[in-house]
């Protein structure tokens, strides 16, 4: 499209230059114009007007044929002059403003301008103020370097799965991140920068997580993943000269595909599992530990007492053992050997519960 | 000529602006992006702004340059790297599985004058590209086994591609930079859902693994904890045997007839003593 838009300021620059001749022509009928009736009068103004981006000589030929028109009226009152005088300013101040416009370039703090002169590049504006020739010789396209722009790719939503190294499927969603950084070739060496960039990061992405495990690449090795497509990106790039500079990747999920998550959820829920019984081994293990030290404690202590009079400490816990006992159940004491086994005993244990309580 | 200008104007406007046409026509400005063929009557004769590789951007080439007006056409071709996607190919392994590849080339036209000969335009050299590509990476990919498709080896299987490939795009005037996979997918259908499937097992398998796992763990320090009070008891009741046995009675009777402190007490209970009964034995009144 710029090409065309050359083509066509060039076109006017041109045809200005060309008609130069014709209106030094038309200024060898000047004599017959005083008279006002002459064909000539109005076509080359026109014309004129038409070519708006005329170059200067032709212009200063028509200035200066206007003023000694001016001043051979001498304010005679043609009524028509003052207004093409006018009209004249005005094409020159249009001029003057196109030179300025195109000649000079404000240049932002992340821009760069690079100039091409008739479509060959020139230069590359830094960022300030530039000075280049007008516009249709030389051209500036303003890039912006500085800018970080960010591509966002393997969306949730759309079912793309990469295979990993284990041949595990995955579902992953991440974004590039780059900007320019040689202006000239990111406008003159690639001819889709933005599809270039998304396939190559395709392509390393995929490349890298198919060497890696499912669980890397879910897990904590996704550092090391982001950082080896970026490089793998820039090589690619590079090769391709594209002036691309390839600031990171960055995985913002990566995830199992949706129709095994719940598989997944089965490992997670087996985890805690395994926690919890060996959580409660722990408890059992402290509780067991902690008892028999009490007891062994309870025993040492016990047997320290016993071992200073054992003939006596051992009556004394046994006397106090079975009064203990004895004082707590229903006691019957038999007196004839042999009897024993023909007592009712439920119904002496029913009489004897009823006893206390009548 | 003024005479002429004068009584024929608009002639003279026409064939000014005709004039003009031709000249403007015989100065074209090449862009940087592009390399001009110029054809005298159907026979290329020059390039302008042709891709030598090293030369810097900028340098001589683009810019106005001229052709004979009328004779000479120009044939524009791109300066720039170009691609070329490859269409959705199904690939066999050698161990016979199916992938989904979807690949992409990047190329660049070296030589503009044999590619305007033999492909004309660079839709038609796209289209005449394509498939050669397909056929190559199906080719080459046939080759290997499936595993290696996902192993750093399948930078050397996309070199033989870029390898092979070069040598049929050499024919039209173009370069292959590389060639890459953009993706490999399972088919969909059966060989997804195996994989899934496969995928779903191992995750099982990994869960009740990770349970037994567990459990041992569990089990094993149970052990180790009842090893540790068993030795603790023995180290402490092991230094007098018989008094451990009179002593754990008591505890045993007391616990039994009377019930742990803070439980809940026994069911009642009957004892039948006869008067010989050790704990009755001076309930008799007579000494033994």
């Amino acid at each position: 499209m710029n090409i065309f838009l050359g083509w066509g300021a060039r076109a006017r620059g041109l045809f200005a230059d060309n008609k130069g001749p014709w209106g030094s022509s038309g200024g060898g009928d000047e004599p017959p114009r005083p008279d006002g009736a002459g064909p000539w009068g109005d076509p080359p103004p026109r014309k004129r007007s038409s070519a708006s981006g005329g170059s200067s000589p032709a212009l200063d030929e028509f200035l200066r044929r206007s003023r000694a028109r001016f001043g051979g009226g001498g304010g005679a009152g043609f009524p028509g002059r003052p207004d093409r005088s006018i009209v004249i300013w005005a094409i020159i101040g249009l001029v003057v403003l196109w030179l300025a416009f195109t000649s000079v370039h404000s240049i932002a703090p992340g821009q760069r301008g690079v100039v091409m002169q008739f479509g060959r590049y020139h230069s590359t504006l830094g960022p300030g103020v530039g000075f280049t020739l007008p516009s249709p010789i030389d051209r500036v396209k303003k890039i912006d370097v500085e800018n970080i722009r960010s591509v966002d790719l393997g969306l949730a939503d759309n079912d793309d799965l990469m295979l990993t190294g284990d041949q595990n499927l995955l579902d992953i969603a991440y974004s590039v991140r780059w900007n320019i950084r040689t202006p000239e070739l990111y406008l003159f060496e690639l001819a889709e920068p933005d599809t270039t960039i998304k396939e190559v990061a395709e392509s390393s992405m995929r490349a890298v997580i198919s060497q890696v495990s499912l669980n890397d690449a879910m897990g904590d090795k996704r550092a090391d993943i982001e950082l080896r497509v970026a490089e793998n990106m820039q090589r690619v790039l590079d090769g391709y000269h594209s002036g691309i500079q390839i600031q990171g990747i960055a995985i913002k999920q990566a995830d199992p595909p949706d129709a095994v998550n719940d598989a997944f959820k089965e490992v997670t829920a087996a985890q805690q599992d395994a926690k919890s019984y060996i959580n409660q081994a722990n408890a059992y293990a402290l509780q067991i530990t902690a008892k028999a030290q009490g007891e062994a404690t309870a025993f040492d202590k016990v047997y320290e007492q016993y071992k200073l009079a054992p003939d006596v400490t051992r009556r004394r816990m046994y006397y106090e053992t079975m009064e203990q006992v004895l004082s707590k159940v229903d006691k019957t004491i038999v007196e004839a050997p042999g009897v024993t086994p023909y007592l009712p005993l439920p119904q002496v244990q029913q009489s004897q519960r009823r006893g206390p309580g009548q | 000529m003024i005479d002429l200008v004068r009584s024929r104007p608009i002639l003279t406007a026409i064939l000014g602006l005709f004039l003009l046409v031709v000249l403007l026509g015989s100065f074209p400005i090449v862009p940087e992006t592009k390399q001009a063929v110029v054809v005298r009557f159907g026979k290329p004769v020059r390039i302008y702004n042709q891709y030598k590789p090293g030369r810097p951007i900028g340098a001589q080439g683009a810019g106005i340059n001229w052709r004979l007006p009328f004779a000479e056409d120009i044939v524009w071709i791109d300066k720039r790297v170009l691609d070329v996607d490859m269409q959705r190919q199904q690939v066999l392994s050698t161990d016979q599985r199916r992938l989904q590849v979807d690949a992409f080339a990047r190329y660049r036209i070296v030589d503009p004058q044999l590619m305007f000969i033999r492909a004309r335009t660079e839709q038609q050299l796209n289209e005449q590209l394509r498939p050669i590509l397909g056929s190559e990476v199906r080719n080459e990919l046939g080759r290997v086994s499936f595993a290696s498709l996902l192993t750093p080896e399948r930078q050397g299987i996309m070199q033989d591609v870029r390898t092979s490939l070069n040598r049929i795009a050499r024919q039209y005037g173009v370069e292959i930079l590389d060639v890459r996979i953009k993706k490999t997918d399972l088919p969909d259908g059966a060989p997804l859902q195996s994989a899934y499937e496969s995928m779903r097992t191992a995750r099982l398998q990994e869960a009740r693994s990770i349970r037994a796992q567990g459990m041992k763990q569990a089990q094993i320090i149970q052990a180790e904890a009842d090893a540790q009070a068993s030795r603790t008891y023995a180290a402490s009741f092991g230094r007098d045997a018989q008094f451990y046995d009179f002593y754990r009675a008591m505890q045993s009777y007391r616990t039994t007839f009377i019930g742990e402190p803070g439980a809940k007490a026994p069911a009642p209970t009957t004892i039948v003593l006869s008067p010989q009964n050790d704990y009755l034995k001076e309930f008799t009144g007579r000494s033994r």
